[in-house]
């Protein structure tokens, strides 16, 4: 596989794993600001753990907005992983209101407690999705309904328009939208990376896609 | 379903996996990699490395060891020991570490956390506290159990998550190694006072202090060593080139024959452990 893969390093989080898995299934890739390489990638990954605000600030303090959102529209896929997925959002209320990248229509939203206030927040750790049953998803092509992979986030991203959900996961009293996915934009809100082989399989359909 | 995280704890010497009773009295076991993976293809959740002589740099230095370990384990990996500055974190994370645990040195300079915190985000801060009973009270100790401090662990535990902790690893020196069980109250105590995860650590020898540090402990995530090595040692062979430290004994009279802890150790694959908690109705991970 020769094709061009970006993983976009804006100062946010651990981008080297994800490099290595995709080296682990023979997979070239760049980890890179540079803007004008995201206009000539194949597949762009958006990963990042973090702040929101401080992510949208690092993106814009260099230059990065523009070309991931022209990129967009050139139709070739975008994985935005954890963080990386919360940022394709329309806006995020964390720590404030702050305007997401906009690729698709949503918000971003703090888990609350449940009513017997028995969950963590962060969740951390391995959780369940469930795959809408109405869709087929090449993401998720070989993935079974149930499978567990790996969670650390406070907030999660709510879709305005249910379509663009590809799975739901459950945390607390909370049903959140786990993985989404609208035309040639993907996220998971869990990390693949560090998913053991469920992971590596969801990587290896994105380069595939 | 959200699952309980079972982590095999790695304690590493030089180039070495050992393993001691209350954190001393190290004995070899074999190589890290090998363990973390074949913990990684047996179902571990996460694998915890701790460096018993927080060697960051310089000779067998324990970031070689954690790249090395990156490259073939695709879970989450957590590093500690020795860990000073910010540039320390960046350094294990850039290794492969996604979470680096911190101890000693948030003693004398608590915003390391959040320092850590502000750039690389909560959830790769650990806040690591070792933690000894005396006259009644739980103290916090440091430099691997050596050093006391006059800090009351569960007020340290609030205050290391005020500062920035994502998740806390709670480590009981009197139980560690000793294979008498988790320490229940301290874990529950601590697990109750704090809005973030808590891992368990020290003292499991078999499933049921496992479920026991759940159920009655509140541990969100339960870390445990004896009782996965000494099952794990023997179907890992890599005896070449053993450094000449620690305490060779276990591996020279052949891996398996294990006269320390018996009567109380069982030891158990991770699958049989999670089997065994599933019968508790315990979530884990298949």
């Amino acid at each position: 596989m020769s094709k061009k893969v970006i993983i976009l390093d804006y100062g946010m989080g651990n981008l080297f794993n994800i490099q290595r898995v995709l080296n682990y299934i023979g997979v070239e890739s760049e980890i890179t600001i540079d803007a004008n390489k995201i206009l000539t990638a194949e597949r762009l990954i958006i990963p990042g753990v973090g702040a929101f605000d401080q992510a949208m600030n690092n993106l814009k303090g260099q230059n990065l907005i523009e070309p991931i959102q022209e990129y967009s529209k050139i139709g070739r896929p975008i994985l935005g992983i954890c963080l990386g997925m919360q940022l394709l959002f329309s806006e995020s209320s964390e720590f404030g209101l702050h305007s997401g990248l906009d690729l698709i229509k949503g918000s971003v939203l703090k888990f609350e407690y449940d009513k017997d206030n028995t969950i963590k927040i962060p969740q951390i750790g391995w959780n369940t999705i469930s795959k809408r049953n109405d869709k087929k998803h090449q993401l998720l092509s070989g993935i079974d309904d149930g499978t567990y992979y790996y969670f650390i986030h406070s907030y999660f991203c709510k879709p305005d328009n249910d379509e663009d959900i590809m799975a739901t996961t459950i945390y607390g009293d909370t049903t959140f939208c786990s993985a989404t996915h609208k035309n040639n934009i993907w996220g998971c809100q869990f990390h693949p990376e560090r998913s053991g082989e469920a992971g590596v399989k969801i990587l290896k359909n994105f380069i595939n896609l | 379903m959200h699952a309980v995280r079972i982590i095999p704890r790695l304690d590493i010497k030089g180039p070495n996996l050992v393993k001691g009773v209350h954190l001393e009295g190290l004995r070899v076991l074999g190589k890290p990699w090998d363990f973390a993976y074949t913990y990684y293809k047996a179902g571990a959740d996460e694998l915890i490395y701790i460096d018993a002589v927080a060697s960051l740099y310089g000779r067998n230095n324990l970031l070689d060891i954690v790249r090395k370990t990156a490259e073939q384990i695709f879970i989450p990996l957590t590093v500690g020991g020795g860990v000073r500055n910010v540039d320390d974190i960046k350094n294990l994370l850039r290794a492969g570490a996604d979470k680096v645990a911190i101890n000693t040195a948030v003693i004398t300079n608590p915003t390391l956390i959040t320092e850590g915190a502000m750039a690389f985000g909560s959830q790769c801060i650990v806040g690591s506290l070792q933690v000894k009973k005396i006259n009644n009270k739980y103290i916090v100790f440091t430099d691997n159990a050596r050093e006391r401090t006059e800090l009351d662990a569960i007020e340290w535990a609030q205050k290391l998550v005020e500062l920035g902790a994502g998740e806390l690893l709670v480590t009981s020196i009197d139980q560690e190694g000793t294979g008498r069980g988790y320490e229940v109250e301290l874990t529950r105590a601590i697990a109750q006072n704090v809005s973030v995860p808590v891992i368990a650590c020290g003292g499991a020898a078999n499933p049921e202090h496992i479920s026991e540090i759940i159920i009655n402990g509140k541990a969100d995530a339960v870390a445990a060593s004896s009782i996965f090595h000494y099952k794990y040692a023997e179907q890992i062979n890599s005896m070449e080139q053993f450094a000449e430290e620690g305490n060779l004994a276990f591996i020279k009279n052949a891996r398996g024959s294990l006269v320390f802890m018996q009567d109380r150790l069982k030891a158990s694959t991770i699958n049989e452990v999670k089997e065994y908690l599933k019968t508790k109705n315990i979530i884990c991970r298949k």
